[in-house]
């Protein structure tokens, strides 16, 4: 250990304070290496000075190995520039280093940052920035106002470990950290972190636009829903499906992944979940002390934490604002592929997900009900059948593919318009029954995910909802009957169930 | 030429404004009439109108032109012979050379620019460079209303500028939007210097935690619901007030302004 017990006994005291400092003094609780500005300075730099390397999201910059403390100069361009923030929409990103979040700044505890700032000599506004783990005054924020074209420089020494947000402070502050400039520092403790096989750079923001979440084409800032706290989107890295598909994060089975994530905000506090992993360990709120075995963790606008967790089972998970009308409605959705062997003994990889399925209300049973006695009396016509096609959609289907039927992109394929469906119409009635896992290319996009056999729905049941989905959506129309399906049943070895269930 | 020869222009001279409208190629200006508005930045830092007297204001920013012809008359705001006290390195830096310009320039707004050189240029102008509640007083008009502030739709249309990055060509001077006191491009074209911007009491921090009429200028004042229609005029204070007087940039340019309503007789 490199720190003495007295400074241990003084840092005990003021995380205590007060009258509980003598308590703690004694406790075995009392921690073993809290943060603590008065311990963080090492001295003056030593050696020749470090040219800083940043790493664009979402990528870290290597582990420092450095065993004392340097002059590090960091050089951040502002740049303002048009970007997409979902497919076929963009917007005018105000970014530090030309992503968002800005670029990633990896110093040791101890260090005197020399910080220079450019203001691309292309922008408009000026720009300073705020770095939450500096010590001084406004972050820096005052000593870094630079207007287009110029430069500015100020130096500080990272007296703080931990993992802390920068962002611009420049008014109206609001619409800066709205528009994407934002971004982490981590100031690694002296000894360095735990090595770990992966590390990655994730930060979510909101966003607010004139336009409709998803509506085309250049979508300017929108003042009014950026004080009102309504978010046209809400995603990981800068864009709806920055880490999903061809750009999701990767791992292999049996490797310990760390995630820095950060929250620029403006507004939102994020619920930051992985679906599928629980975060063997999580120093919350990027600081010192470690929680374990954590489901969900809170990330406060202007905020980050540090998640570890530990591979075990192949599959995709997928990263989520636990907030989830955000992760399904405003593209709060990344993704983690983890590729190796099965492990049978910890996850079967073949139960259904029961929890979406059968959520349909009694009014729509009407119409199933309805339908279920035309087809009985031998009457049931195409619209009954797609008016209680509809119901089930919305019940069972729509969870996924949306209530449009134009999926999620990247995860869910599309059905509306889908030329899967107009190459062979009754192709879903065998998805619906068997289940559908693996690559599948729907309007020229490649899918990679499971869909879980429907075995609870029942040969009418399905045969309304294809119905229901051969005539929406600018689809080829027609009929599916309930004796194809049975049909397809028997061919595939499926267990058709009782009608009602 | 502009800054040649020209009449002096002074309140208690007449025919001034017919002066202007028939010596070729003299800037025309623009009466406003004046009068006590509510401003971003109020004289005593809480709610108080700001007044402006009667003014004159050049109805198109300066061009490339205009300004090339300043410089040739005045040889000393050159870029190869300007003092650096008054002029950053960036000065006149997208000119071809010192006394020439490419033709596609002519009509654009010069940027640039710095104060000093702003100011000579209009004192060359027998003008001065309108003061931040002059500027403005004149930008709050669209192209039907003296004050169109509280329209959403005209705020929508400033930020959206803002949003751009300025990569694209500069449009010509007078293309843009003529307002209500037939003056150009008051929005959507360059900022602008203004004579009094060293004393927009703007600070680097948006929070600035030491003055308390900081805080009221820029972080209460610019949040609080009352004020928050003022967030696109107040991006522009925000912009001058990162700027040294020798600091020139891409984006600011600059128009002249003369005192009076130029018919006092």
């Amino acid at each position: 250990m490199k720190f003495t017990g007295v400074w241990l006994v003084v840092a005990a005291m003021a995380l205590a304070g007060g009258s509980a400092a003598f308590h703690a003094v004694g406790s075995p609780r009392a921690p073993k290496a809290p943060g603590g500005s008065s311990r963080g300075d090492f001295g003056p730099p030593q050696g020749a000075p470090i040219h800083a390397s940043l790493t664009s999201p979402p990528q870290v910059p290597a582990p420092i190995q450095r065993n004392y403390p340097a002059r590090v100069i960091v050089e951040l361009e502002v740049i303002e520039k048009e970007l997409p923030i979902s497919e076929g929409v963009s917007y005018t990103f105000w970014t530090f280093g030309g992503t968002v979040p800005g670029s990633f700044i990896r110093v040791r505890q101890g260090d005197t940052v020399e910080f220079h700032l450019k203001n691309n000599p292309n922008n408009k506004m000026p720009h300073n920035i705020d770095l939450h783990g500096v010590t001084g005054p406004g972050g820096g924020a005052a000593s870094s106002f630079t207007a287009p074209g110029h430069e500015s420089q100020f130096t500080f020494k990272a007296l703080n470990q931990g993992l802390y947000v920068y962002h611009c402070a420049t008014a109206p502050v609001g619409m800066h950290v709205g528009n994407g400039m934002y971004g982490l520092i981590l100031i690694e403790p002296p000894e360095g972190l735990a090595s770990v096989d992966h590390e990655y750079y994730v930060m979510q923001g909101d966003f607010y636009t004139t336009g409709k979440y998803r509506e085309k084409g250049h979508q300017p800032f929108d003042m009014e829903n950026a004080i009102a706290e309504k978010p046209t989107y809400v995603v990981f890295n800068g864009a709806e499906g920055s880490l999903t598909g061809d750009k999701a994060l990767t791992a292999k089975t049996n490797q310990t992944v760390r995630l820095f994530v950060g929250n620029g905000g403006p507004n939102l506090v994020s619920s930051f979940h992985v679906i599928g992993e629980i975060f063997d360990k999580v120093r919350y709120e990027g600081g010192t002390h470690e929680q374990e075995n954590v489901q969900t963790t809170l990330i406060p606008s202007g905020g980050a934490v540090m998640v570890e967790f530990h591979t075990e089972v192949p599959g995709s998970y997928i990263l989520v604002d636990h907030s989830i009308f955000r992760a399904f409605n405003k593209g709060a959705l990344a993704m983690l592929k983890v590729d190796g062997p099965e492990d049978k003994s910890i996850y079967s990889g073949k139960e259904v997900d029961s929890v979406y399925l059968g959520d349909r209300s009694a009014p729509n049973l009407a119409v199933v009900s309805q339908a279920t006695q035309a087809a009985q009396s031998g009457t049931l016509t195409v619209e009954d059948q797609i008016k209680a096609g509809q119901a089930l959609f919305n019940g069972t289907c729509s969870v996924c593919h949306q209530a449009n039927g134009e999926g999620l992109p990247n995860v869910f394929p599309p059905l509306a318009k889908s030329d899967l469906i107009a190459a062979d119409p009754k192709r879903p009635i065998r998805i619906l029954l068997q289940g559908l896992t693996g690559k599948v290319t729907v309007n020229g996009k490649e899918y990679n995910s499971v869909m879980p056999p429907m075995s609870q729905l029942n040969d009418d049941e399905v045969a309304n909802i294809l119905t229901f989905v051969l005539n929406s959506w600018g689809n080829p129309g027609g009929r599916v009957s309930a004796d194809e399906v049975n049909k397809a049943r028997g061919a595939g070895n499926v267990q058709g169930k009782s009608a009602g269930h | 030429m502009p800054g040649t020869k020209r009449m002096r222009c002074a309140p208690g001279l007449f025919v001034c404004m017919a002066a202007f409208a028939v010596s070729a190629g003299a800037a025309e200006y623009a009466p406003i009439p004046g009068g006590s508005f509510s401003s971003v930045l109020p004289p005593d830092g809480k709610g108080a109108p700001a007044s402006v007297a009667a003014f004159r204001l050049r109805t198109l920013p300066v061009s490339n032109g205009d300004f090339l012809a300043f410089v040739r008359a005045h040889p000393q705001w050159r870029r190869d012979r300007v003092a650096p006290l008054f002029a950053d390195s960036q000065y006149l830096a997208h000119w071809i050379e010192p006394v020439r310009i490419d033709e596609a320039q002519r009509n654009q707004p010069v940027t640039h620019v710095s104060w000093f050189a702003a100011t000579a240029y209009c004192e060359g102008e027998h003008a001065r460079l309108p003061t931040w509640y002059e500027f403005e007083f004149a930008a709050a008009a669209d192209e039907t209303r003296a004050d169109a502030r509280d329209d959403a739709a005209w705020r929508e249309r400033i930020l959206e500028w803002y949003a751009r990055p300025s990569t694209a060509r500069l449009p010509d001077v007078g293309a843009g939007v003529r307002n209500f006191y037939r003056i150009y491009d008051m929005h959507g074209l360059v900022w602008e210097w203004v004579g009094d911007y060293a004393s927009l009491m703007v600070s680097g921090d948006n929070r600035d935690q030491g003055d308390p009429d900081l805080l009221e200028f820029c972080g209460a004042g610019a949040l609080s619901t009352q004020d928050r229609e003022n967030y696109a005029v107040l991006m522009r204070v925000a912009l001058l007030s990162s700027l040294q007087a020798a600091d020139t940039t891409a984006n600011v340019g600059f128009r002249c302004a003369m005192d009076g309503s130029g018919d006092e007789r």
